[in-house]
């Protein structure tokens, strides 16, 4: 066996080129990045600032509005993007050479994580600035901390769809589920003005509950307890990531 | 240790109808070898069995010496895959540098542009590349990673003539390094200038295998041309003949057995001239084995 076996991947560099690449291929692809920049800006300006009557609901949509963002492009980065790398066989590609799985999932997290990061940036100075939204320090940072970690469901939420979705139109499908989803879980809309029935639904509707849990952080009044919210997002992260697993597996027989 | 790769009495069975039956392979450092059938015959489960993908119901692949199937072998292999697009946002030498950080010691990438033919287009994304641009970034990616085994499937598949003899020629230049390569193609022209050996698999089955010249003897067909004072009829009517064309004067005889063809030809014409006669083609070998099979 030659020398070249026997040495090990360099996995830093790995995830490092991984991770850079990821992050080119999504920035050239404005249509992709800017709706998914825009939107969550665009409806808190409206929604959440202009529409506001008071600055205590500016604070309130910020966090829907933060959620809302955080989500589109965990969904979009992984959902449309792996169906329609599966569609061109490119997936089955990379699962043929030695890259590990790992390495795309954890590149396409960060490059998600990334987006996430711009958009709560853009979302709290547009807050603070326009909608004269006023938090302690540790309000901001706990609501940037939950917006930033709640996204990683989504991220797994998303990848599944993009191990099965037919890739020509996963695009509209994400956009089928996270628009209703956004909207049920009182994302656009205070939960508390939806009808009683829809307010019973979104208890099974993880954006509901993150939006829950950035309302606890900033102090603001939240609809069930802290661990009830909490303990939603956990298994729900847990089953996606069990789910995910093993429908990654089955792909190979 | 050397380069190898092998499947051994592999079964695969696709509901209900089986893909595989049976199937033992080998290629050995520095050899290439050829697997030639028609499409659906069982080439690329073949190749996904040898890549650890898919779950055999028996026998089984190993890489050197080892499960292909297994985590350590993997930057051992590469595979030319056909893939229907290239995620497009990328530069060429972006995609190379990529599967290059997937191997322990990739190819250096000066190397690697200049086998594949890309140097002049490392910079360019990979959108709108032509079919011939497309195979050659699958081939610069299947060897970037310096693995001492190779899968090409259908690898000058839309290519130009040149870039065609030019991939030729980095295929044999791989071999010679010592890499084992499996090649799947539906030109047998490539296939008898590149293959030390040629497997043809038929409804999942390896059904005939040998060097391109022990392959071909398997046909007793052949070609002749001649003048002949004989007729056309006379000329369909004759033993082992099956197909009879004509230039002017000059006859062109398409034979399924030559011999015989032949023999009775000298015998009904003794003022026949310009006289050439050839063996069978690969392809008329094909042919004859996988309509016999």
């Amino acid at each position: 066996m030659t020398t070249a076996n026997l040495t090990k991947i360099n996995h830093s560099q790995l995830l490092f080129t991984e991770t850079k690449l990821e992050w080119l291929k999504t920035l050239r692809q404005p249509a992709f990045t800017l709706p998914a920049l825009l939107f969550p800006l665009m409806f808190y300006l409206f929604f959440g600032i202009l529409f506001a009557k008071t600055t205590e609901h500016s604070a309130y949509m910020l966090v829907t509005y933060g959620v809302f963002g955080i989500i589109g492009p965990a969904l979009f980065s992984f959902g449309v993007g792996v169906a329609v790398e599966r569609g061109q066989g490119w997936f089955a590609l990379k699962q043929a050479s030695p890259a590990p799985a790992w390495s795309m999932i954890i590149a396409r997290t960060l490059v998600s994580l990334a987006f996430a990061v711009v958009i709560i940036s853009v979302l709290f100075i547009m807050a603070a600035t326009l909608g004269k939204v006023t938090m302690s320090a540790q309000h901001w940072l706990s609501l940037f901390a939950i917006l930033l970690a709640g996204a990683v469901p989504f991220c797994l939420m998303g990848l599944l769809f993009g191990l099965f979705l037919p890739s020509n139109s996963a695009a509209a499908i994400v956009n089928l589920i996270y628009l209703p989803m956004a909207f049920l879980s009182g994302l656009w809309m205070p939960i508390f003005l939806l009808p009683e029935l829809m307010q019973t639904l979104a208890n099974v509707l993880p954006p509901y509950h993150l939006s829950q849990l950035g309302l606890a952080a900033t102090g603001m009044q939240h609809q069930s307890s802290v661990w009830v919210h909490a303990g939603y997002l956990v298994a729900f992260t847990l089953m996606m990531f069990a789910i995910t697993v093993v429908v990654y597996n089955k792909r190979r027989n | 240790m050397n380069a190898n790769c092998e499947s051994i009495n592999v079964c695969k069975t696709y509901a209900g109808k089986p893909a595989l039956e049976d199937v033992s392979l080998q290629i050995n450092g520095g050899e290439i070898v050829a697997l030639l059938g028609h499409n659906g015959a069982g080439k690329t489960t073949l190749i996904n069995s040898l890549l650890g993908q898919i779950k055999l119901d028996a026998g089984q692949c190993l890489v050197n010496g080892e499960d292909a199937a297994s985590r350590t072998v993997r930057t051992h292999r590469a595979a030319m895959l056909q893939v229907s697009n290239v995620p497009d946002t990328l530069t060429i030498q972006e995609h190379i540098q990529l599967f290059q950080a997937y191997y322990p010691q990739p190819m250096p990438l000066p190397d690697v542009l200049s086998l594949a033919g890309l140097t002049d287009m490392a910079q360019r994304r990979s959108k709108n590349l032509s079919g011939g641009e497309k195979q050659r970034l699958m081939f610069a990616l299947a060897i970037c990673g310096n693995a001492n085994i190779l899968f090409l499937d259908e690898p000058s598949v839309g290519m130009d003539i040149q870039s065609r003899r030019r991939m030729w020629q980095a295929i044999t230049d791989l071999k010679n390094q010592g890499k084992a390569i499996l090649l799947t193609t539906h030109y047998l022209e490539e296939a008898e200038l590149l293959a030390n050996r040629i497997a043809i698999i038929h409804g999942g089955k390896i059904i005939k295998q040998g060097t391109p010249d022990e392959i071909k003897q398997v046909s007793n067909g052949g070609e002749i041309q001649c003048r002949t004072q004989l007729s056309i009829d006379q000329l369909q009517r004759l033993p082992g003949v099956i197909k009879v064309a004509h230039q002017d004067r000059r006859m062109n005889l398409t034979c399924e057995h030559l011999n015989h063809a032949l023999s009775a030809l000298l015998q009904q014409d003794f003022n026949l001239s310009h006289l050439t006669a050839s063996g069978a083609t690969l392809e008329q070998a094909l042919l004859a084995i996988t309509d016999n099979a």
